[in-house]
């Protein structure tokens, strides 16, 4: 019994060893273990000092990721720039990396009050293409450590509003990247375009619009006058643009990964892209396809002037698996957008 | 000696951090880091996880359990993920010996895989047939070369079986029950459907081609040699999907597809529609995509076999009310069913419908039907069978290199 026991543990360990070889093996091949071996950032790893060559950018619409705040940077390889393009996202040379670290405020109201650092993603672009690599910030905070499989984690923080708030955080496996950022199966960068960074961010205190920095310091080639330069509204400011072009900025980042003709949910025949023009497409009295009860028991995508009676809404409400959109990385309800997109479709005719 | 010593210490080190580590991370790791070629054994037991797991851009694996109901995979209690098991951007993948169950959403969704193989795989929702169901059982979709083969589906609140928008298709030697519908191709160009039984769903095996999609056709769809029976149970689709349109009580329901045999099946106690050949116009749905052909067309139904019940068809579908006043005193609901709205374009201009583009229906065991002349407000429905008395030339088999 003690002898079947033992030999059974040896021969489960044994295999565990091999697979432990394996995933060494491959994780030392190529990628570093730790977010501190890139040398990214000066001084201390949680603070996010970015190191020289590496430049902060932010989106003026930005994917929704359960309340989250994002830090964005990157880094061009040395001496390259990115040519202008005001269709789809730039266009990186091989060489890039993109760096997004997500992070929770302790409280919303008030930053000063201290962060916690969940994760940082890098989307790299190597030769053959760009990697997607997650690494997921310890407890102390002091480094960020490679994960493959992905993993869930609880997050509490006061709200805006002042509210506590609790809830599961969803770290991605590296599939799951490939899951938003997939252009006819390639993997691809889904956030900074022109439009998006055409916006203001402050530079060590000095306010500046990024494509002009980003022209100034050497990172962009072929901008136009700025005033020409397409620009996504901020989806929240109502001053940056009308309803409708903000309910279609909000749509854009959050939904055209996957629903647009060459994405994942091409399947589905709705597409979400700013571009699009076709109403049918757009969901306007579409009936859905593989919505399952994703539908509510509803006929359409968008009904012109009823929200309720809406599947997009009803998805972007829901926090079932079964139901719910985006199909990852939300466990709570985006109120504030949610409000939007009602307005948007009570004011359809 | 000492390096011996050595490995064995990482060895028990590594066994206890990984036996306590969740099998969620396990298992994704694995089919993260399977080498092109390989095969992903799972053992034995029943393993329950919290997210969808997935494989995508590798080639020639084969995901391998130790059989149906020895290797569960159980997504009861999924938090992330809509799908239980998916697969994206393959070639050559096969998967077998196993079961899926309860996952929130679809049970196994493989989608862009060049070479799909499901081999004696089940995929089941176990709290019985309900709205709150995944939507699909077997899901591959935007698929060449699927195989479908020894499986089963139960419970799905749409489609056990379906296959989307797919090109090179065999579903053979399998069973779907308790489905909103049991098997369904959709969208979907050269398919052979033979040897399955599908039985006590709604609807037993649906050939539809929808508009709005990436791929607009299907076509040269073969249904034979299945078993269809006692497809009455009430339909629990949630609303708004297409397929929560079909009445319980149907065997084999073709919507607006073209080119479609359907031979040698046994459609029994099917009490409503055992078959029947429909447009989408009969649906009342909009119809914007201007690529969309909304007609059944080329449909050959020949040598099946019809039993049906006395009595009238199910109340809760429409058609019940329908037959309730078409039929007069003494006459048995018809076992299949045509809503008669055709192409304009299908007659010649002698209004004679044209040789290649008809619907044929022969030789049948039991064959009773109704031309519902839909399009014209039921003014002119016919009993008569003549009209359809032709034949078809028979349709290409698909053959499958299958691994």
């Amino acid at each position: 019994m003690l002898a079947n026991g033992m030999r059974t543990y040896l021969f489960g360990s044994l295999s565990v060893l091999v697979a432990w070889l394996t995933l060494v093996s491959w994780r030392t091949a190529a990628v570093p273990e730790k977010l501190s071996e890139y040398g990214f950032f000066t001084g201390k790893l949680a603070d996010q000092q970015p190191a020289a060559g590496v430049v902060p950018y932010t989106l003026n619409t930005p994917l929704f990721s359960d309340y989250a705040e994002k830090l964005r940077f990157v880094k061009l390889p040395a001496g390259q720039a990115v040519a202008y393009n005001d269709t789809s996202v730039l266009n990186f040379p091989v060489g890039t990396t993109l760096i997004k670290t997500f992070y929770f405020s302790n409280d919303f109201r008030n930053p000063a009050k201290g962060r916690r650092l969940m994760e940082t993603r890098l989307l790299v672009h190597q030769a053959e293409g760009w990697k997607a690599f997650d690494y997921v910030w310890n407890d102390e905070q002091t480094d960020a450590v490679l994960e493959v499989a992905g993993d869930t984690k609880m997050v509490r923080y006061i709200d805006a509003k002042g509210e506590n708030r609790q809830h599961a955080y969803m770290i991605p496996n590296l599939n799951q990247c490939k899951g938003c950022h997939n252009r006819n199966e390639v993997m691809v960068p889904i956030g900074p375009s022109i439009r998006q960074l055409n916006g203001d961010l402050a530079y060590t205190g000095k306010k500046e619009n990024q494509l002009a920095h980003w022209q100034r310091s050497g990172m962009l080639t072929g901008l136009p006058a700025l005033s020409t330069c397409p620009k996504t509204p901020v989806w929240n400011k109502p001053e940056t643009g009308s309803l409708n072009d903000r309910a279609r900025a909000w749509l854009d980042i959050n939904c055209a990964h996957c629903h647009n003709p060459n994405g994942p949910a091409m399947t589905s025949g709705l597409n979400l892209r700013i571009s699009e023009t076709d109403p049918t497409a757009l969901g306007i009295l579409k009936p859905p396809v593989a919505a399952g009860r994703g539908s509510g028991g509803h006929q359409f995508d968008i009904v012109p002037g009823k929200p309720d009676e809406s599947i997009l809404i009803y998805r972007l409400h829901s926090t079932d698996p079964g139901e719910m959109m985006p199909e990852l990385g939300r466990k709570t309800v985006h109120t504030e957008s949610l409000a939007l997109l009602r307005e948007w479709i009570n004011a359809m005719k | 000696m000492k390096p011996y010593l050595c490995i064995l210490m990482i060895c028990l080190i590594y066994a206890q951090a990984w036996s306590q580590a969740d099998v969620q991370k396990r298992y994704q790791t694995k089919l993260i880091m399977a080498e092109d070629g390989s095969t992903i054994d799972l053992d034995q037991g029943t393993f329950t996880f919290t997210s969808t797991l997935s494989l995508q851009d590798k080639k020639r694996i084969v995901i391998r359990g130790k059989g149906v109901d020895k290797t569960v995979l159980s997504f009861k209690g999924q938090t992330d993920g809509a799908e239980g098991l998916r697969v994206s951007n393959g070639e050559n993948i096969v998967i077998e010996n196993l079961t899926v169950q309860d996952s929130k959403g679809d049970g196994i969704k493989t989608m862009n895989v060049k070479g799909i193989t499901f081999r004696n795989v089940k995929v089941e929702w176990t709290g019985g047939p309900k709205a709150e169901n995944g939507g699909y059982g077997l899901y591959p979709v935007q698929c060449d070369n699927v195989v479908i083969d020894q499986c089963t589906a139960i419970g799905a609140s749409d489609a056990g079986i379906y296959v989307g928008q797919s090109r090179g298709i065999v579903v053979k030697n399998s069973k779907a029950h308790h489905n909103v519908a049991g098997i369904e191709i959709e969208n979907s160009k050269n398919a052979d459907v033979f040897d399955n039984e599908a039985y006590e769903n709604t609807g037993g095996i649906l050939v539809f081609d929808l508009p709005d999609l990436v791929q607009k056709q299907g076509g040269n769809v073969r249904v034979f040699n299945n078993y269809v029976h006692d497809n009455n149970l009430p339909n629990f689709a949630p609303a708004g999907n297409i397929v929560a349109s079909v009445s319980d009580g149907t065997g084999l329901l073709i919507l607006a597809a073209n080119g479609v045999e359907v031979f040698n099946n046994r459609f029994i106690h099917n009490q409503s529609v055992n078959t029947g050949i429909i447009s989408y116009l009969l649906t009342e749905l909009p119809i914007k995509d201007k690529a969309y052909y909304p007609f059944s067309t080329a449909v050959s139904i020949h040598d099946n076999v019809y039993e049906r019940k006395p009595g009238p068809a199910s109340q809760r579908g429409r058609y019940g009310k329908l037959f309730e006043q078409i039929l007069k005193g003494g006459q048995e609901v018809p076992n299949i069913i045509y809503d008669g709205i055709a192409d304009p374009a299908t007659f010649d201009k002698d209004g004679k419908p044209l040789a290649d583009k008809r619907i044929c229906i022969r030789n049948n065991k039991n064959q009773s039907l109704v031309n519902l002349d839909a399009g014209r407000g039921f003014k002119n429905v016919s009993l008569d069978a003549a009209a359809f008395d032709c034949q078809l030339a028979p349709l290409k088999a698909t053959a499958v290199n299958a691994r």
